[in-house]
């Protein structure tokens, strides 16, 4: 492959998607394929064959197109329409109307903040290309920017734009990428690994899933770039078993990529070498530990174990290895292309770049969206989320999972980065961003995390293992009506313990959504212990459900 | 547990063990391969049974304490046979606001078992899923392997009942 041949690619692509006067874009991301999208596009495939008209109007099955409330839901293009719940029957009259005004039936432009204040850079192919055809991404500049950064640029030069990027982790911490690739390279050793993080756990987020499936290329191309910037050979996807869809559209990603020869051996006629290959997590929420998923790679128990020694050092066994996000892998193709100045100007002073959320919950416009960091909660949850459905009061809104917090509606004004959200008591996580309304109750919210990370502690160290547990019951003494006014201070006692003594992230921050509710909607907690009521009617106390 | 076990090696006229033993081949029989052989046991047979783990267990030259560790610390991996259907309802947090556990009681008051259970009669299996993805739709449930989303427990209840009155 020469950069003449990509061209030539891209080139073809693009003229024959020119020649078509409509495109109808499906979208056949998991979420849409559950409302039978793909009944959808088989339909308007056979009508266009049937009208004649394979030559003026292309259909094609595309990623995510972000707001899956509205599912099934096509764009057309070049006009930028879309349509929403779109079904079998609607199909005729769709093509009836190409060209003329749009159905106001099934038109989405009541969606319209959704879709105009996002800035999209990881999403900005998902919905427009074909995840399952190479040449797709390619047409978009796909494999530009690796072969920029293997013919034009030394793997030093690869890691200083992605330094001066500012690029944190978009799994959650918000680890420097930069500095993470700069240990890595430095680590002296023939052999190296690149890891993708693609085990998604945390209940409520759908980011990596929607780009894994509706764009994997990208991913592919961020994790060669970094291979070749911090000198590995081999690569591996962790990828949630859950996501069969994800996993069916990597491979075929992975097996054309290396047909194409822009992955395997000599990668753009250079010396440079690199393959990837997938594995399958077996639904273990720990293994988004990184070194409890080196583990389950070899084959072992996800148990993570104690730090340093960190995974640039002795990783995947016992070599150096690079462990980065799915997001945070789609955004080093931009950052190369562009460079690394482009991309520090997007965002706040200590974020920079765009987020990806999956936002759901009691919100209108539930899906995928994409925003500069530093945006504020309010612009989201009530402008591209288009605010709470039946009138009901907002409550509160989740992010980080069962590692976050919940924040109030107080903070809703505060811009979204990784430092704002843990002032407040929650982490940016890796985006799932759950919107609560009054029919919540947050003593309620609290026990079903802590449920959660009791049942996924590894069983390692007793902190985790026990303290997550005790705290459990505890708050099922409080939801049931049978707490005392002294449970609410061992509740903190306890969680301050598990905070300090876990020996990882899953122990370490399972406390937040507990500690979050008691700083937050203490009254909710005193109103279970002193009055016996649950105020959002949610709890089942002595046996009856209260009524508000 | 029967010939089988005995022989410690895997019927070569069963596709379903071929599929297995090609697994762990393209693994090199390595002890890294097995999570990715318990995957494709699974995908095989439809549950790991203890024969299959002892097999595992020799092929890939792992103490067998081990790979049942492995087997039960992974909540993918089930060790009992699934019903005749399976019903997996989204307990994620998005589906769970949305009323998750209403369908599971739903459920669990029509045909008498809670997740993780299979009804006597070996028809029905209940399960429950940390998240799957689907948070948009939620609540969302997944009936022998196709997701639904947007469901209530009316709705779930006429599949349940349409698989326990066998008309399905």
């Amino acid at each position: 492959m020469t950069l003449e041949e990509l061209q030539e690619i891209a080139k073809i692509e693009k003229e024959k998607q020119e020649g078509f006067k409509f495109r109808i874009n499906v979208c056949v991301a998991a979420g849409c394929l559950s409302c039978q999208s793909g009944l959808v596009k088989e339909a308007l495939e056979k009508e266009v064959n049937r009208r004649g008209l394979e030559s003026w109007c292309e259909v094609k099955g595309v990623g995510c197109l972000g707001l899956c409330t509205a599912g099934p839901l096509i764009a057309i293009e070049p006009e930028g329409l879309y349509y929403q719940g779109v079904t079998v029957s609607d199909v005729s009259e769709i093509i009836e109307a190409l060209g003329g005004s749009p159905l106001p039936r099934l038109d989405c432009s009541s969606h319209l903040p959704f879709f105009k204040r996002q800035h999209k850079i990881v999403l900005e192919n998902c919905g427009k290309i074909d995840p399952e055809r190479i040449e797709d991404y390619i047409a978009e500049g796909g494999y530009e920017a690796l072969y920029n950064a293997l013919r034009l640029m030394t793997p030093s030069g690869v890691i200083e734009q992605v330094v001066r990027s500012g690029l944190r982790g978009r799994g959650g911490a918000g680890f420097p990428t930069g500095l993470k690739w700069t240990a890595v390279s430095k680590a002296a050793s023939g052999t190296k690994f690149v890891i993708c993080n693609a085990d998604e756990g945390d209940p409520g987020a759908f980011m990596d899933r929607s780009v894994l499936e509706s764009d994997p290329h990208r991913v592919l191309e961020g994790m060669a770039i970094a291979a070749f910037a911090v000198g590995a050979n081999h690569g591996f996807i962790y990828v949630r078993a859950e996501y069969p869809l994800a996993v069916k559209r990597l491979k075929t990603a992975i097996a054309r990529a290396e047909r194409l020869g822009v992955l395997g051996h000599n990668i753009f006629n250079t010396t440079f070498n690199f393959d990837v290959k997938i594995r399958l997590g077996a639904g273990a929420f720990v293994c988004g530990e990184e070194t409890a998923l080196i583990a389950s790679i070899e084959g072992r128990r996800g148990a993570p174990r104690p730090r340093p020694p960190f995974p640039a050092e002795f990783g995947l066994w016992g070599y150096p290895t690079l462990i980065n996000n799915v997001e945070t892998f789609a955004n080093i193709a931009p950052i190369i292309r562009k460079g690394g100045n482009w991309f520090a100007a997007l965002g706040t002073e200590k974020s920079k770049g765009t987020k990806v959320f999956a936002l759901a919950g009691r919100v209108n416009n539930t899906g995928l969206i994409e925003v500069p960091m530093g945006t504020t909660l309010r612009d989201i949850v009530f402008d591209i989320g288009g605010g709470i459905p039946q009138g009901r009061q907002f409550k509160a809104v989740q992010t980080g999972g069962p590692s976050g917090g919940c924040i109030p509606e107080q903070h809703l004004d505060m811009p979204v980065d990784y430092e704002s959200l843990s002032k407040v008591g929650s982490i940016m996580g890796s985006g799932g961003l759950i919107v609560m309304d009054d029919s919540s109750c947050m003593v309620d919210v609290a026990k079903f995390f802590m449920e959660f990370c009791m049942s996924e502690s590894c069983g390692k160290c007793v902190p985790c293992r026990v303290g997550t547990t005790q705290v459990y019951h505890l708050l099922g003494k409080i939801t049931s009506g049978n707490g005392q006014p002294s449970d609410i201070e061992m509740l903190e006692e306890l969680c301050d313990l598990v905070k300090n003594t876990s020996l990882c992230g899953l122990g370490q921050t399972s406390p937040n959504p507990v500690m979050s509710t008691l700083r937050y909607f203490r009254d909710e907690y005193t109103a279970h212990i002193k009055e016996k009521t649950c105020p959002a009617g949610a709890c089942v106390i002595h046996g009856s459900k209260e009524a508000k | 547990m029967d010939e089988k076990q005995q022989e410690s090696s895997a019927p070569a006229e069963d596709r379903r063990w071929r599929m297995v033993n090609r697994t762990m081949r393209l693994h090199g029989n390595e002890a890294h391969a097995l999570i990715e052989t318990l995957h494709t046991v699974q995908e095989s047979f439809g549950f790991l049974d203890l024969d299959a783990l002892k097999y595992v267990a020799e092929m890939l030259h792992v103490p067998l304490s081990r790979v049942y560790g492995v087997a039960t610390f992974y909540h993918f991996f089930t060790l009992k046979p699934p019903g005749e259907h399976t019903c997996v309802v989204c307990m994620g947090t998005a589906c769970y606001i949305g009323g998750a556990s209403g369908i599971l009681n739903g459920i669990g008051e029509e045909v008498g078992i809670g997740p993780g259970e299979t009804t006597p009669d070996g028809r029905i299996s209940l399960l429950t899923a940390r998240c799957m993805g689907s948070c948009g739709l939620a609540p969302a449930v997944v009936f022998d392997g196709e997701v639904r989303g947007r469901m209530n427990p009316p709705a779930v209840l006429e599949t349940i009942r349409g698989w326990a009155n066998n008309d399905s």
